[in-house]
């Protein structure tokens, strides 16, 4: 979930009531956000640079980092923020967003190169008009580009922002693909210029650039917005050029955003000119740019239209299971930010057409709509209710085979350990004297070696176990049944879970006849009643995890099951055990 | 007679007509007992309070080896001037060959120091050497002489005070070393008798048979001592919870999934939920991808269409994510996220019956982050999953069942957040109040399924799913105030900690 941070006193006179810390976690509580922290900037800087926390100034502003749904982008700024709980609280209607009206013919254009197809194909740009910044708002325009990248836009490789003073360059603008040595400006806080290649070295060592840099690395070409006077206005995703770049007394912005994913591209557009059109000579409103593609069609942007979706009322009574008067639903709508267009009735069925705001990209499906009238209903005023329906309880029978096991060696004396199906390359071959025989199954991207390989045997997991008690008092004796895993062709994703019982017996001798009695134990129980027979063997067996002439495999019903001896010294030595051990390892699914 | 019992004798018969034994030690020697033994015995009649007894420590000087041996045969001084004759000369030579080399060696200077022999000392010539040799004569100065080195050390021997000049002497002659003496005086205690009756420890088959255990005495309990621990097996306290949660269910209604494979595809890991192919949690940093099996083997071509329209181009009601649905992203293998996965591939299993029948079904397994590991997260964990699966359930049932689930979890107090998560709408996160912590924890996450999840499987239109999940670990830490997560799981888990955890109560209530 993002986090947001927003001054505390900024906000709370935006939403025009001074909340006590709890009064302000209640609301946050019921419309699905959360004050995760409260701190202070120079706590922030302090958290930053590593240093200790000093006692906190009284004069110092208090910052709310509040968490907010991942798919809501317009709560991410405190612009946003605030208009949704001042609507939420009924303290601001609707807003319309809206693009001015000018003729097509003299709308700003940008011309989209074919080559920009191989390497960031999208852009979508728009123009805020006489917007006013001061240091806040300034401050709160660059963080939403961030929270955007971070978020929707996946660290920038699906869309990448850029901002620029409109009074610094001249239109039409031009979207290109350009290979690297061709393009060369002066990039945002430089003060020579670089070809592109040269800034791909330099950022290399950038702690925050040098994240985007493999976006377009490996690309022969890199996206560049010229103006007219071809004066670099961004070197999409990596930076914008120094001489557009914005400051406190740009009152006219260009916004432009490239990207390999349209729809995202456009919803981040729409969350950029929605947010910030607030502080615009014209209130929400928004100056289109068109975008004139390769092959001369033209595309408007940004697209601030309204949709309209269509919910049954009793699609929306039924799923929460409150029957709501159509008036009331379109109140709690209302405070959602989703207006009621009209009511329809048709068949006796009544439904509402509802109007979804370009800010709510998070509404998918009337099911949506359903949510947020249950969210402003409230969650916790619904009444509880139980599901009629009659079923039986059951068990898988293997699982419930499996206690049953447990249960019969821990009568056993054993004790039950329980350890992590994932273990190093090395914990699952070698150090078992054991080649890979290549049906375990691999991490591609393991963060550590512990994550490296799936096991497809328990031993490993009962030894490195017995190491770390290795000074308990003798015998140890200990047990686990759980999965492993095993290449399996005949299953649809290649592999399949084995239930697997392993027990390890540890003393100063090695212990095989007790190992050996709770085998014939479990063979024992796991007799059907009137078999003839426990339809089970042992022979002589010959793996390297074991003393050689000191173990057994055994059979049931013709098919090898399982193993148990004396473990080998040296991979006791690998382990660093050093006292003698038997093992056993055994199939059970095979005894169900 | 055993030693010990005629010590025990000896000391009770002692204090029969005497007040007191002041020393242990000198009562031992003089009874001729071994002090160990006397030692021993005192222990036990102390045990059964026939005796009181204090323990008296102190230096004390004790006999070297050699001191030992002049004790019985003399010092040397004597044992020199005792081999000489009464009268008249003899010659040292011939001495040589009569005593101990050590006598020879100390007891003459000794002898001449205290004047009782006289030396005569005479030059001879040597045939065939120019040297002279010396020959010494001894003969006695005086009749007789008393023996007091000897008398000393049978007094340090005996514990009896010794001048502290004497005691110097015979420490340079390292006769004497000094060494911490221990012994009792002992007294009558409260339940003295001359004759103690042995205890019995335990009631015999042999007590039974005869019927003495009638007139026995039996020996008292120490109960404050250790109790032996005894041998038997243990379960692992993490599968304990889970057992009782099991039950919850079970009591509910709800049936097991089967949820033994670990390995699954992107398709029904994700996709299949409605999870967006560019989602976050689709990265690397947080799911394990395999490279062996790296890609799925089959998935249902049907249904995989529909799940492919629904993210690119919506449908049932939807306008979708509308992207570029690609089949390879589907088709990567992975280690589950949640088993949620299996969920799914029940549902979509009882989409394809002829006629629907509701289902509520449960699942409690292993399931896998590739995301950093602290003391509270760990890359493997269990997730605990219910969901119910009707037609027309609503918001209100899911708060219902939660409130069922979670009070026989001991949770009685609950709310419910409004969340996100990218396969149910609506989305509830569920806090309990923690009388304990004093505070609200999130205890777990709930939701209805999307139906652009469901209706590309075939379920009926009006069918509602209902779930929610939580992992184990967290409310066994909870429940045991554990910290640590790897107290509780993995290999290094103290044996200590799964013998003595409590049972778990759970259900109890």
């Amino acid at each position: 979930m993002p986090t947001v941070s927003v001054g505390r006193d900024r906000l709370f006179q935006r939403l025009g009531n001074d909340y006590t810390q709890e009064e302000f976690e209640a609301l946050c509580f019921d419309f699905g956000i959360e004050l995760d922290d409260v701190t202070t900037e120079t706590a922030v800087i302090r958290k930053q640079n590593h240093q200790d926390n000093e006692e906190v100034g009284e004069d110092e502003e208090v910052i709310y980092k509040i968490e907010v749904p991942a798919n809501r982008y317009d709560l991410l700024c405190l612009e946003g923020l605030a208009r949704a709980l001042r609507i939420y609280l009924g303290k601001d209607e609707i807003p319309v967003y809206r693009v001015s009206n000018i003729k097509c013919e003299n709308l700003t254009k940008v011309h989209v190169k074919p080559e920009t197809a191989l390497v960031r194909p999208f852009v979508v740009c728009a123009i805020l008009r006489g917007i006013t910044f001061d240091e806040a708002r300034y401050d709160s325009f660059i963080d939403l580009q961030d929270k955007l990248h971070q978020n929707i836009c996946r660290k920038r490789s699906l869309v990448a922002i850029g901002t620029h003073d409109l009074g610094t360059v001249q239109g039409p603008f031009s979207y290109e693909a350009q290979s690297p040595e061709q393009i060369k400006f002066v990039p945002l806080k430089q003060v020579r210029s670089f070809t592109a290649d040269e800034l791909m070295e330099y950022y290399k060592t950038d702690n925050k650039l040098k994240a985007f840099l493999h976006i377009i690395k490996d690309s022969p070409v890199y996206p560049v917005i010229y103006d007219s006077n071809r004066t670099v206005l961004s070197l999409p995703p990596i930076i914008n050029g120094a001489h557009s770049a914005i400051s406190l007394q740009t009152r006219n912005v260009f916004i432009e955003c490239t990207a390999t994913d349209l729809t995202k591209a456009k919803i981040v557009l729409n969350m950029m000119v929605t947010m910030f059109s607030e502080y615009c000579q014209e209130k929400f409103e928004v100056e289109p740019v068109a975008v004139v593609h390769s092959d001369g069609s033209t595309s408007i942007y940004p697209d601030l239209s309204i949709t309209n979706m269509k919910v049954d009322l009793s699609d929306i009574s039924g799923s929460i299971g409150v029957s709501l008067p159509e008036q009331e639903v379109i109140h709690l709508l209302k405070k959602m930010q989703l207006h009621t267009e009209e009511s329809l009735s048709q068949n006796g069925k009544s439904s509402i057409i509802v109007s979804i705001p370009p800010t709510r990209s998070d509404i998918l499906h009337p099911r949506d709509v359903m949510e947020d009238v249950a969210i402003a209903y409230g969650y916790n005023n619904i009444p509880k209710s139980k599901p009629k329906c009659l079923t039986m309880g059951g068990r898988q029978p293997l699982n419930r085979f499996s206690d049953k096991i447990r249960a019969e060696v821990s009568r056993a004396g054993y004790l039950e350990v329980l350890t992590w199906i994932l273990c190093s390359h090395e914990e699952n071959f070698s150090m078992l004297k054991r080649a890979n025989a290549g049906n375990a199954v691999i991490i591609a991207n393991p963060r550590s070696s512990e994550f490296q390989v799936v096991r497809n045997s328990l031993m490993s997991g009962l030894l490195k176990t017995l190491r770390h008690n290795k000074d308990h008092a003798k015998p140890i004796k200990i047990f686990e049944v759980g999965d492993v895993v095993i290449i399996d062709e005949s299953n649809d994703v290649g592999a399949a879970n084995n239930r697997r019982l392993a027990a390890l017996y540890c003393n100063v001798y090695s212990g095989f006849e007790e190992i050996m009695g709770l085998v014939e134990r479990i063979m024992t129980i796991v007799a059907k009643p009137h078999a003839k027979s426990t339809e089970h063997y042992y022979e002589p067996s010959n793996l390297a995890e074991f003393f050689p002439n000191r173990q057994c495999s055994i059979s049931f019903k013709g098919k090898k099951i399982g193993n148990f001896g004396i473990v080998h010294p040296e991979v006791l030595s690998e382990f660093k055990i050093q006292d003698p051990c038997s093992f056993l390892e055994i199939d059970i699914q095979s005894l169900l | 007679m055993d030693p010990a019992k005629a010590a025990e004798n000896a000391i009770l018969e002692h204090l029969q007509s005497h007040d007191e034994i002041p020393d242990s030690q000198k009562f031992a020697a003089s009874s001729g007992f071994d002090h160990g033994v006397v030692e021993n015995v005192v222990k036990s009649l102390c045990g059964s309070r026939t005796i009181e007894a204090n323990e008296i420590k102190e230096e004390r000087w004790a006999l070297t080896d050699e001191g030992k041996s002049y004790v019985d045969s003399g010092s040397p001084e004597v044992q020199f001037f005792r081999a000489l004759p009464s009268e008249g000369e003899i010659l040292m030579k011939d001495l040589e060959k009569k005593l101990d080399p050590t006598v020879y060696k100390v007891g003459p200077s000794a002898a001449v120091v205290n004047k009782w022999v006289t030396m005569r000392k005479e030059k001879r010539e040597v045939r065939g050497s120019t040297k002279p040799e010396t020959i010494v004569y001894v003969s006695r100065k005086i009749n007789d002489v008393e023996d007091k080195v000897k008398d000393l050390l049978q007094k340090v021997e005996a514990g009896e005070a010794v001048d502290e000049k004497d005691v110097d002497a015979l420490k340079r002659r390292k006769l004497v070393i000094p060494q911490t003496w221990r012994g009792y005086s002992i007294r009558k205690g409260p339940e003295y008798v001359l004759v103690r009756e042995k205890a019995a420890t335990d009631l015999t088959r042999e007590h039974i048979q005869r019927g003495d255990w009638k007139q026995l005495k039996f020996k008292e309990y120490n109960l404050s001592a250790q109790v032996q621990p005894i041998q038997i097996g243990y379960v692992q306290p993490l599968l304990e919870v889970k057992e009782e949660i099991q039950n919850i269910f079970l009591q509910m209604g709800f049936e097991e999934m089967p949820t033994n494979n670990y390995v699954e595809s992107s398709f029904w890991n994700f996709d299949a939920l409605f999870q967006p192919q560019q989602h976050p949690a689709r990265d690397s940093h947080d799911t394990f991808f395999l490279k062996v099996p790296s890609t799925t083997r089959q998935l249902p071509e049907d249904y995989l269409e529909r799940v492919k329209q629904v993210h690119q181009s919506g449908g049932y009601g939807s306008k979708g994510y509308e992207y570029d649905w690609k089949r390879d992203e589907a088709e990567k293998n992975l280690l589950r996220t949640h088993t949620t996965a299996v969920s799914t591939r029940m549902l979509y299993k009882l989409a394809q019956q002829k006629s629907f029948v509701p289902k509520r079904y449960f699942s409690i397994d292993r399931v896998f982050r590739n995301e950093a590991v602290d003391r509270t997260h760990l890359a493997e964990f269990h997730q605990i999953e219910g969901l119910i699966c009707d037609r027309g359930l609503t918001l209100g049932d899911l708060l219902g069942v939660l409130e069922d689930f979670f009070s026989r979890l001991g949770m009685t107090k609950l709310r419910f957040k409004p969340a996100y998560n990218p396969y149910t709408e609506p989305s509830m996160e569920i806090f309990s109040y923690h009388d304990g912590l004093k505070k609200w924890v999130e205890v777990g996450n709930s939701g209805m399924f999307r139906p652009e999840m469901l209706l590309p499987m075939g379920l009926p239109e009006d069918v509602n799913v209902i779930a929610w999940g939580l992992s184990l670990e967290r409310p066994t830490m909870i429940l045991y105030g554990i910290d640590n997560i790897r107290d509780l799981f993995g290999h290094k888990v103290d044996f200590d900690v799964i013998k003595n955890n409590p049972l778990c109560r759970l259900g109890l209530q």
